[in-house]
This record gives structure tokens, C-alpha cells and sequence, in this order.
């Protein structure tokens, strides 16, 4: 579904990612993991196109996508819940759910949408008037998914979704995330927390300094973790 | 004294700098561009009005929605043609274009009509009073005050309950992350300097009804009024330049009646010591919008 071959960006002068080649398969659940500043955010930046690459290409079921502008890409079916999340804070739940729903014209469609969002993520059903600004860490991570889902993505990729959230709400990040799954949803993960990662994922790659150190199965990518882990004097989890 | 004939004339000067400010708030809530080239915008609605009425006779009505019409014309080619292009550069290379088209259209007004002041065609109406509450009350003012009025709770409606209308408001917020939504970024853009564009032509028919002329260099004042009100209400905000423009027109007739005659010419260094006093006390204007710093990509 989507494969990215030999990718290299650059801010100025200095790589943030080179040579990273990866594909995913309609349904898989992959995993990206890494060390912070390993290039995870700018390898998500680059296949939605909010950053440009130097070098590489992004191809989008078959189709080259790089260097298209992102509201090209998100057409296509490429949602990116981005890092921070991003809610548009003057903008009201429902409106930012709304502009969610951008690429798509169906006022009916829109409706019934919305209410499902609202059943899968009942706070926000509370909180469709206030401004998204005002919502809290959690509230505003379910808006940002949510949000992506509106778009009925193809490909959706997550960047850090259980950053800032209190353990509970990482839990509920995690089941969400496999009931997406559940419900066929193709999904490119970026995650801190390595080891919550693996046991959801059916592949991963590692990242490392801008480069894929190591691919293939969560069991496989754990115990590249650990030899890294082990290298940097931590056993079995990765520290920023 | 404050008469009612003294509050029509603060609310209509305040009305027509509210639209001023919101045409340029507009476009610089999404593109971090202070459009130098606006206040030939207004310009142009006056030369627009003056080849018309050169031309077999229309309606006045015509030729304003025509004169508009041109006006909003020239701010989308303005976009399409000059800031377009280098809009992925560096926020200067926007700026330094905006003085460039600001330049260019005043040299073709001056090349091709004349550098002197022409006449602009204007209805009876703007001439005559009204008789309320034992007052006369100039027509021009209340035509000022109703447009405003109408015009801004069109462009509410506009931005509170089109699709459309919530994306150049998401825009303004976090113009990447609109984008990332599939919010094409030139329809944005397009409609923002449509917009503005309207606004200005609106604004230029009250303001060449002032003088019922007009010249190249027409449009300097209004850039100036537009921009300081912009500063008063705050730079991030649609409410917030709607607020400025208000205030600054209430506040500037206010000096108005309060200054000795003899004063009457340090009218504008008045009014600049009340935009420094609050400039001190709120750096960011009085409204603060939504934090972006996100440039356009």
C-alpha cells in the first residue's frame, strides 16, 4: 500500500533522515520506533508531504506521492495525526471534526460520522461546543484521532499518540488503537513507549540517527532494542 | 459635546476603519503578510468609479458593485500574480512584494489617467441628510454604518457556518495542520485576498464619497488607519481587528471634539499617543488570537 524507497530529508544542511526505505501492506499494523531525534516525526512529515525530501520516493498504491503538497496526499487517503496533536484551539470540537471531514462531501455521510465518532469517543460528544483549545491532553489526542477518522483514511499514521497522557489514558490509546485495527484500519505507529508498541504491531522497524537499523517481526525488533539498550546502559527500554 | 450627530460620525468613521483593519487581518492571519499594496485596492475602486461615469450612464448602484467587483478582482490577481510565486520563500520576499504592487498600481494610475485628482460619480443620497430626533444626520454615515453592519454578519455567517468559512478560520490557527486536513492552501489563500478585496472596495466607495475624487496616492491613509487599528485590536485576531478599527474611529472623533481649534492639526499625534498608551499596557492589542507561528510551506 505504501512504500517508501531511499528517503532523505534535510533541514539546511544537516540529515534528518537518510536512505530510509519502508513499506506497509493494506490491514498491517507497523511500527515505527526509535530514540527521540532518531527521525521518526520527519519520516511521518515527509510520506504527508508537510515536509519536502531531498532525495527518494514515496509511492501511495502505486502512485508517487513525494513532493505533492499534503492536501494532495490527504485526498488520497493519508491521514496524520501529527505530534502535539495539533487541535485547531480557536476552532469548537465539532468544527475542527468538521474540517476533518473536509475531503468529503456528503452531508449525510458527515452526520452519521459524527455520531459514531461521538459513540466511540463519548467526552468529545460532551465537548462538541467548547473551543479545542480548552480540552485537555487526552480529550485533545481522542479529538486529533477522531478527527483523522472523519476523513475515512486508507492509511493512518499516528505520531506519538500516548505522549503527555496519564497511564490511564495511554491504556485507552492502546485499545483504541487495536480496535482500529480491528476494524481494518491501516495504521503507521510512532511510539516512545517501545515495548506497548511491539505487542500491538506485526511488524516494526528501528530508527536510529536517521538510518533503519533493524526490521521485520516485534520479537525481532525487541531484541535489537535490547542489544541497543544494553549498548546504552539501559536494559530493555529505550530512554529519550 | 456629545450629540447625536457626533456619535453617527464616530460609529461610521469606526465602521468603515473596522472593515479596513479585517481586510488586512484576513490576509495576515493566514500568510504573516502585511499587504502593503491594500490600500490600492481602495484606489482602485475610486478609478474604477471615474472610467465608469466616463462611459454611458449606469445606475450608481451598477457602477458601485462594479467598481467592488474590479477592486476584489485586483486583490485575487494581485495574490495569483506576485505573492504566489514567493510564497514559499522568506516572509520578506512577501513583504518586499507587496510594496512592489503597491508601487506598480500607483504608477499605472498616475501613467495612464492622470496624476491630478479625478471626479467620481456619487448618488444624490450621499449628499443629503436625514432629520432624526431634531439633529440632521448626513445619509453617507448611516449608509456606513448599515453596510458595515450588514457586511460583517454576512462574513460571521461566512466564517461561523460554511465549511469554507471554518477552514480560513482553521487557517489563521494552524495553516500546516489545515492542510494536513486536505484544505487545498491556494483556495484558502485565494478567498482570503477575495475577501479583502471586498472589503477594501466597500471602504473605497465611502472613502473617495468623502472627497468625491480621487488620486494615486488615495490609497496611503486608509493602508496607515488600517494597520494601526490593526495594532490596537491585535494583530492574531478577526475580532480583535474589529475592535481596533472601532476604537480607533471613536477615539480619533473624540480628540476631535476635545481639542481646541487651534490644535486641530496634531489631530493624528493625539491619536498616536493613545495608540502608544495601550500598545504599553497591551503589547499584543487588546485581543490576543489563537498563538500560531507557523509559517506557510
Amino acid at each position: 500500500m505504501l512504500s517508501v524507497t531511499d528517503l532523505s530529508v534535510r533541514y539546511g544542511a544537516i540529515s534528518a533522515i537518510r536512505g530510509v526505505s519502508l513499506a506497509i501492506d493494506e490491514g498491517e499494523l507497523v511500527a515505527l520506533v526509535g530514540v527521540n531525534g532518531a527521525g521518526k516525526t520527519t519520516t511521518l512529515a515527509a510520506i504527508a508531504g508537510a515536509l519536502k525530501p531531498h532525495q527518494g520516493t514515496i509511492a501511495f498504491q502505486g502512485e508517487p506521492i513525494h513532493g505533492r503538497p499534503p492536501e494532495a496526499i490527504m485526498r488520497k487517503g493519508v491521514a496524520l495525526v501529527p505530534e502535539g496533536r495539533d487541535i485547531l484551539p480557536s476552532l469548537s470540537v465539532e468544527e475542527n471534526l468538521r474540517l476533518g471531514a473536509f475531503v468529503r462531501h456528503s452531508r449525510s455521510e458527515y452526520q452519521s460520522d459524527l455520531a459514531q465518532m461521538i459513540e466511540l469517543f463519548p467526552i468529545l460528544g460532551q465537548r462538541l461546543r467548547q473551543a479545542g483549545g480548552t480540552l485537555s491532553g487526552g480529550e485533545q489526542q481522542q479529538l486529533a484521532i477522531a478527527r483523522a477518522l472523519m476523513s475515512h483514511p486508507r492509511l493512518l499514521m499516528l505520531d506519538e499518540p500516548s505522549l503527555g497522557l496519564s497511564p490511564v489514558l495511554v491504556d485507552q490509546v492502546f485499545e483504541l488503537i487495536g480496535r482500529l485495527r480491528g476494524r481494518g484500519v491501516t495504521i503507521l505507529l510512532v511510539e516512545q513507549n517501545v515495548e506497548r508498541t511491539l505487542q500491538i504491531a506485526d511488524r516494526a522497524y528501528l530508527l536510529r540517527t536517521g538510518r533503519i537499523e533493524a526490521e521485520g517481526t516485534p520479537d525481532h525488533i525487541r531484541s535489537a532494542v535490547d542489544v541497543e539498550g544494553v549498548y546504552l546502559g539501559d536494559h530493555g527500554r529505550m530512554q529519550p | 459635546m456629545i450629540t447625536l450627530d457626533f456619535i453617527v460620525n464616530a460609529l461610521s468613521l469606526g465602521s468603515t476603519y473596522a472593515l479596513l483593519a479585517l481586510g488586512m487581518v484576513i490576509v495576515y492571519g493566514i500568510l504573516n503578510l502585511v499587504n502593503f499594496a491594500f490600500g490600492e485596492l481602495l484606489m482602485i475602486t475610486g478609478y474604477s468609479l471615474f472610467v465608469l461615469s466616463i462611459g454611458p450612464r449606469l445606475p450608481w448602484v451598477v457602477m458601485a458593485v462594479l467598481a467592488v467587483g474590479v477592486a476584489v478582482l485586483t486583490s485575487y490577481l494581485t495574490e495569483r500574480a506576485a505573492f504566489r510565486p514567493v510564497r514559499e520563500h522568506s516572509p520578506t520576499a512577501m513583504l518586499i512584494t507587496s510594496f512592489a504592487v503597491s508601487t506598480l498600481l500607483q504608477n499605472a494610475a498616475l501613467l495612464i489617467i492622470s496624476p491630478r485628482a479625478r471626479g467620481v460619480p456619487l448618488p444624490k443620497l450621499f449628499s443629503m441628510s436625514a432629520r432624526v430626533l431634531g439633529q440632521d444626520l448626513p445619509i453617507r454615515n448611516l449608509l456606513a454604518i448599515a453596510t458595515s453592519l450588514l457586511l460583517l454578519g454576512l462574513l460571521v455567517l461566512l466564517l461561523r457556518r460554511t465549511v469554507l468559512g471554518i477552514a480560513l478560520r482553521a487557517a489563521s490557527d494552524n495553516f500546516r495542520m489545515t492542510r494536513l486536513l486536505g484544505v487545498p492552501a491556494n483556495l484558502v489563500i485565494s478567498v482570503a485576498f477575495a475577501i479583502s478585496g471586498l472589503l477594501a472596495g466597500v471602504v473605497g466607495l465611502f472613502w473617495v464619497g468623502r472627497t468625491a475624487s480621487v488620486t494615486p496616492t488615495i490609497g496611503a491613509a486608509p493602508l496607515l488607519v488600517a494597520f494601526v487599528a490593526t495594532v490596537i485590536g491585535g494583530m492574531r485576531s478577526l475580532a480583535g481587528a474589529v475592535v481596533g478599527g472601532y476604537i480607533y474611529g471613536i477615539v480619533f472623533s473624540m480628540i476631535g471634539i476635545l481639542l481646541p481649534p487651534g490644535m486641530m492639526e496634531f489631530r493624528e499625534a493625539f491619536m498616536f499617543i493613545v495608540v502608544i498608551l495601550i500598545l504599553l499596557f497591551r503589547p499584543e492589542g487588546l485581543i490576543r488570537g489563537a498563538y500560531s507561528t507557523k509559517r506557510v510551506g
